[in-house]
């Protein structure tokens, strides 16, 4: 008997101890341009992604608050703290990182335009020890969903911060789109958020309706586009889901939360041993549509019947 | 604080060391305030970045970066002294007028040099890691610097710039030209500053027009560290002083990411709050200590 007490003491300990000893236990520094609340749900969802996987995760966070030199330190105090995986959210950092990092594998989200920034040699084989996930708006969409609202539309407004690499991309795209389907595109750029009111007032009576992207810039003081809008029923539409309770119409856009999910699951393969050079970059298809019918009202259009019905949030 | 952040912040300390010598050649010597720099940096990188992109050679790249931020202080200067418009205004002016032109200049606002040839190539062919030879590069490039603003203060021109700053009547009556003082100090600082930029831009492998922002406040908080640290007493000690100063900013952003007291952590927010702390713990400590040394 007391053998077998043994016996099966040593048996639970060699079934037990890999379990244990493998104990997925990781470090992952992320290094962040600045706190807003979509860079803040991808990292959110990150982490709950691999918690709810079950790896046992020490997370050392960096925020530069909006410095790129900053940004540049905090690289290098990455490079220090020698993580098994670095994640870089937006484009600044992810460029710092791939700067001074050379052998940890870079997980980078939330950046438009990965090939331009020079991030990946190409979104299908990135080449070296960075791959992710790009942020790039399904702006065609937005488009043809700007479109239901207002069928018979010939101009359309956007307001963007001429110093943000991922806004001037997203103009180039929504230039070719808004062409391909007879709308014109009219511009008005900040440099700032204090400008954004001036910017707003200045396309009234040239467009039909306003675009407004995922410009960190401009979002951050969505509500000043929101009270011109009203005041001169101007249709506004967003590119991120936030923005359709501080006063868009509808938005169809990229849900950041689940961006970084899915950035977890990224991670997970590399934590696996998957090698980051022929792992594609990746964009997330599953989209979200927010609607707010009481700002259609203020705006003076109807929300058309089919985007009620597949809308994913009807904002009260 | 690991060696990699330790070393990283003197390397920022040398690369934005440039940039401070060339605020305290205006902030100081010449007593003009002067904004333009915010400006100028991005200037330095964008003109570095396009050139090297357009296959011009990286050392090149940096004379371009350099002449380009002259002309800028330049302007600044002529604004100031032909135009008669305020010393402060006339700074904002370029310096805003510098976003739209730097945008130009790169054709985008965000302009990758990641895979290109920098200045640091030659220093990775010898066998030096990015983590030593980027402090090491950096930091004969602002020694030399050094050098040289300390013998040119000490020529005729110098003297009359160091004196157009303390007493402009005086200077005038010795039959000096004031304005040609001013805009060529402008010129040689925000040349200064542009050279900073364009070797901060190859070390953080983009240019990009936003890099600019919060210069001037980094610029004067570590000049001001500097002389409060190590003193001003003669001209030569100030900027070694200044360069001094820039590098202890550096280093107490360093701190302050690596930081943490016991079970206490600090969020990642609160950077900015603990980098003010620790400049207060700096600037306060000569005095706590002479104080002490008194009783």
């Amino acid at each position: 008997m007391k053998k077998l007490t043994v016996f099966l003491v040593i048996l639970s300990l060699f079934c037990v101890a890999p379990v244990v000893f493998a104990g997925d236990k990781y470090t992952v520094s992320v290094n962040q341009i600045v706190e807003h609340p979509a860079l803040d749900a991808v990292r959110k969802g990150f982490q709950d992604m691999l918690k709810e996987k079950g790896y046992d995760v020490t997370y050392n966070v960096h925020i530069a608050q909006g410095n790129i030199s900053t940004a540049n330190l905090i690289a290098k105090q990455i490079l220090g703290e020698k993580p098994d995986l670095v994640l870089a959210i937006a484009t600044p950092t992810a460029q710092a990182c791939a700067q001074v990092i050379k052998k940890t594998p870079i997980l980078i989200t939330a950046v438009t335009d990965p090939v331009g920034a020079g991030l990946v040699a190409s979104l299908e084989k990135p080449g070296a020890n960075i791959t992710g996930m790009t942020d790039m708006s399904p702006v065609d969409r937005q488009v043809e969903l700007i479109q239901e609202f207002i069928p018979g539309i010939k101009k359309l407004g956007i307001i963007y911060n001429s110093g943000e690499a991922n806004s001037v991309s997203i103009l180039e795209v929504l230039k070719k789109e808004s062409a391909a389907r007879g709308i014109e595109v009219e511009e008005a750029t900040v440099t700032n958020s204090s400008g954004v009111t001036q910017a707003a007032k200045s396309l009234v009576g040239r467009v039909q309706a306003i675009y407004i992207p995922t410009d960190n810039t401009v979002v951050s003081v969505f509500e000043a586009i929101t009270k011109v809008s009203i005041e001169n029923k101007l249709p506004l539409f967003a590119a991120d889901v936030d923005s359709v309770s501080r006063g868009a119409i509808a938005a169809l856009a990229i849900d950041y939360y689940q961006m970084g999910r899915q950035s977890g699951l990224m991670a997970e393969r590399i934590f696996k041993g998957a090698g980051t050079s022929d792992m594609p970059v990746e964009s997330l298809l599953d989209l979200k549509l927010y609607v707010n019918p009481a700002n259609a009202k203020d705006m003076g259009v109807k929300v058309p019947e089919s985007v009620t019905k597949r809308a994913d949030e009807i904002i009260k | 604080m690991t060696w990699y952040a330790f070393f990283g912040a003197l390397e920022q300390g040398f690369a934005y060391g440039l940039m401070v010598l060339g605020v305290y050649l205006t902030f100081r010597v010449l007593d003009f305030p002067d904004l333009t720099v915010d400006g100028s940096l991005p200037l330095g990188a964008a003109v570095s970045a396009v050139a090297i992109t357009a296959g011009v050679h990286p050392y090149l790249s940096l004379i371009l970066a350099l002449g380009a931020g002259f002309l800028a202080g330049m302007v600044t200067g002529i604004l100031n002294t032909k135009f008669k418009i305020l010393h402060l205004l006339a700074s904002i002016l370029t310096m805003i007028a510098l976003y739209s032109i730097n945008i130009r200049i790169m054709g985008r606002p965000n302009m990758t040099l990641l895979g290109k040839n920098t200045i640091l190539d030659p220093f990775y062919a010898m066998g030096l890691s990015p983590s030593e030879a980027a402090p090491i590069l950096f930091g004969i490039v602002s020694l030399l610097a050094v050098i040289f603003l300390i013998w040119f203060l000490h020529t005729a021109f110098g003297l009359a710039l160091l004196a157009t700053g303390d007493n402009k009547q005086m200077i005038t009556s010795q039959g000096v030209n004031t304005h040609r003082v001013i805009i060529f100090g402008v010129g040689l600082s925000n040349g200064l500053v542009a050279l900073s930029g364009a070797m901060i831009c190859q070390n953080q492998g983009a240019a990009d027009v936003n890099m600019g922002v919060g210069t001037i406040v980094a610029g004067l908080a570590s000049v001001i560290i500097g002389e409060t640290v190590f003193g001003s007493r003669s001209i030569s000690r100030a900027i070694i002083a200044a360069l001094l100063g820039s590098i202890m900013y550096r280093l107490a952003i360093a701190l302050a990411l690596g930081l943490k007291l016991g079970r206490f952590s600090f969020t990642p927010s609160d950077l900015n709050l603990i980098t003010a702390i620790l400049v207060v713990a700096a600037l306060t400590l000569p005095q706590v200590r002479a104080r002490f040394r008194l009783k």
